[in-house]
């Protein structure tokens, strides 16, 4: 077959053509992975909660609240509050914005942290995914430090920065700061603010 | 605030070329002459203000309605490829003396991988329309002064003598690799 | 086997990455690690041989005018289903890979080879260039993969190979590693094509 020539009409059947072929083709594999990507997030969703939590049995993405763009996930075992995972987020760190996933106990202590997504420098700022540094966190009540602030010992805190990388450090508490401020004021009981937005807009998401 | 931060984030610490690797190509190959990188760079500018535009009212208004966000990466690309040759064919007609100064840059436009990096950035970053425009404008200045400061030290270099194997790329990567070691230097400025 | 040189050819005489210089923005960007660097030779190299593929099958219907545009829509597709299929089954990659997966769309080899080779050629060569080109590229990413990590991190595919808080050249996972250590592996090959006369 000879090469179509290049008038007007034949380029427009054959773009048309071209683009319908290929967005049937799309929508096919869009279909077919539509659950496969949906199930990978929520599986990643689930994953960090377990991580940052004791064990629990209720199903907390099902639970979750937003509050000023931080996510919330209560999770309960048998009915009774074991903690909640905050999804929190700083964009003081050396590339921008990096995720975390903070679990606090009921208490308010911090039980674990993971880093769930970042584009810090490898090498450096990742470090804040390695035990050495991220652990610092674990059971640490941030109600006894001063001000109730998390610091790098840089800046007059408590925290260990990880070496060469002090401004992923910092963003890190940033991060850990956020969610526990939220925290604190939402969610644990007692506090009559937090009863009533509890009251008024638990039901909803 | 929160704009000066975009801008200075964009411009200086998360500088595209050196520090996110988009528009290596033009960067490599449009860099020789200061003249020359000045007339890229503002192509470069206002296509991708202008790219950015687009397809932040593409991204909200036709695509996440639709629930067809996955065919973003092929509207894109056929968006910004189609405003290269609106933007040709306008400038043309409208202002022929800065389509003689740009002219010749805008075809290689389509081809920079930063354009379309950077749309798909900033609807990534969930950015407004506004700072979706301010964000691609200091991004592409930034590209400019990578670009220049580049072709100053290549101007240079045709003075000085180095090995034959290090001609072309590899002694302008090297001296790319320098420059970004420098830029380094304005991390933690936000 | 005369076919045979369609698919070597990519691998090291006109190598994307080393010879050709193309697709310089992936080569460069998701180098920090070996792994990274096969992840996205593969991505690349199944965009590679299908739109070469498809192209080559295409190429009478496509009129000369619209050709750049019809390939562009060609590549985009394949790249989209290689998104979706990596978001889908392999999201620890796929976050690390990030932004460079759509943009699998801009790089230069997969247009360059659509239009200097694919849309002239029949199917089974335009394959086989693909293959051997994407093949190409993976090694030479990887190759630069392994180095960065080596040297930057001590560790190749993660696997460590100095002790655990030993230094390391930690330039070399860092931007402007990235760009001296491509700068020295194309002066390399420069080197040994002149010396071997290849």
């Amino acid at each position: 077959m000879a090469k179509l020539d290049s008038t007007l009409k034949n380029m427009i059947l054959s773009l048309l053509f071209i683009s319908m072929g290929m967005s049937a083709a799309l929508g096919f594999v869009y279909n077919l992975t539509k659950d496969p990507i949906a199930a990978a997030n929520k599986a990643k969703e689930v994953n960090a909660v377990k991580d940052v939590l004791p064990p629990f049995n209720n199903d907390p993405t099902t639970e979750v609240r937003n509050i000023d763009n931080l996510a919330f996930y209560p999770a309960t075992m048998d009915g009774k509050p074991i903690g909640c995972a905050v999804k929190t987020y700083t964009e003081k760190g050396y590339s921008g914005r990096f995720d975390l996933m903070v679990g606090f106990l009921p208490d308010g202590k911090i039980n674990n942290i993971v880093v769930l997504e970042q584009k810090e420098t490898p090498g450096l700022g990742t470090k804040m995914k390695e035990p050495k540094f991220k652990n610092q966190f674990n059971s640490l009540d941030i109600s006894s430090l001063q001000n109730k602030e998390l610091k790098v010992k840089k800046d007059g805190g408590s925290i260990d920065a990880i070496s060469a990388a002090t401004i992923s450090s910092r963003a890190f508490c940033d991060g850990v700061q956020k969610a526990y401020n939220l925290y604190m004021k939402n969610f644990i009981p007692g506090n009559p603010e937090v009863r009533d937005t509890l009251m008024t807009k638990g039901g909803k998401r | 605030m929160e704009i000066i931060g975009i801008i200075i984030l964009a411009l200086l610490v998360n500088n595209v070329v050196l520090a996110q690797f988009l528009g290596i190509c033009p960067f490599l190959g449009v860099s020789q002459k200061v003249s020359t990188s000045i007339g890229m760079g503002a192509a470069v500018v206002f296509v991708m203000a202008l790219a950015n535009l687009v397809t932040y009212l593409i991204q909200y208004f036709i695509l996440i309605p639709l629930h067809i966000e996955f065919m973003q990466t092929i509207t894109f690309i056929f968006i910004i490829a189609f405003l290269v040759q609106v933007v040709e064919i306008i400038l043309k007609k409208a202002a022929p003396s800065l389509y003689q100064a740009l002219g010749i840059y805008l075809p290689l436009i389509t081809t920079n991988c930063a354009v379309l990096g950077i749309a798909i950035l900033a609807v990534q970053k969930n950015y407004t329309l506004v700072e979706s425009v301010i964000y691609a404008s200091a991004i592409a200045v930034g590209f400019t002064l990578a670009l220049i400061l580049m072709a100053g030290i290549r101007e240079q270099m045709e003075n000085t003598g180095y090995p034959s194997g290090m001609k072309g790329f590899p002694i302008s990567l090297i001296i790319a690799g320098l420059l970004s070691l420098a830029f380094m230097g304005f991390a933690g400025l936000v | 086997m005369s076919q045979l040189k369609y698919f070597t050819n990519g691998l090291f005489k006109e190598n994307p990455s080393l010879v050709l210089v193309l697709g310089t923005c992936p080569t460069l960007a998701v180098t920090t690690a070996a792994i990274n660097g096969i992840g996205m030779g593969a991505a690349t190299t199944f965009v590679l041989v299908f739109s070469n593929l498809l192209i080559a099958a295409l190429k009478n219907l496509i009129p000369n005018k619209v050709r750049i545009a019809a390939f562009i829509v060609i590549i985009a597709t394949f790249v989209t289903i290689v998104d979706l299929v990596m978001k889908a089954f392999t999201p620890d990659l796929y976050a690390t890979l990030g932004i460079f997966i759509p943009l699998i769309v801009v790089n230069c080899i997969i247009l360059g080879r659509a239009e200097a080779f694919a849309q002239k050629s029949n199917v089974i060569p335009a394959i086989l260039d693909g293959l051997g080109m994407g093949i190409g590229f993976t090694l030479a990413i990887t190759l630069m993969g392994s180095i960065r990590e080596i040297l930057g991190n001590g560790s190749i595919f993660n696997i460590k190979l100095v002790a655990e808080d030993a230094n390391t050249i930690l330039i070399f996972i860092l931007p402007p590693g990235a760009f001296i250590t491509y700068g020295y592996l194309i002066a390399i090959m420069n080197r040994m094509k002149k010396r071997y006369n290849i």
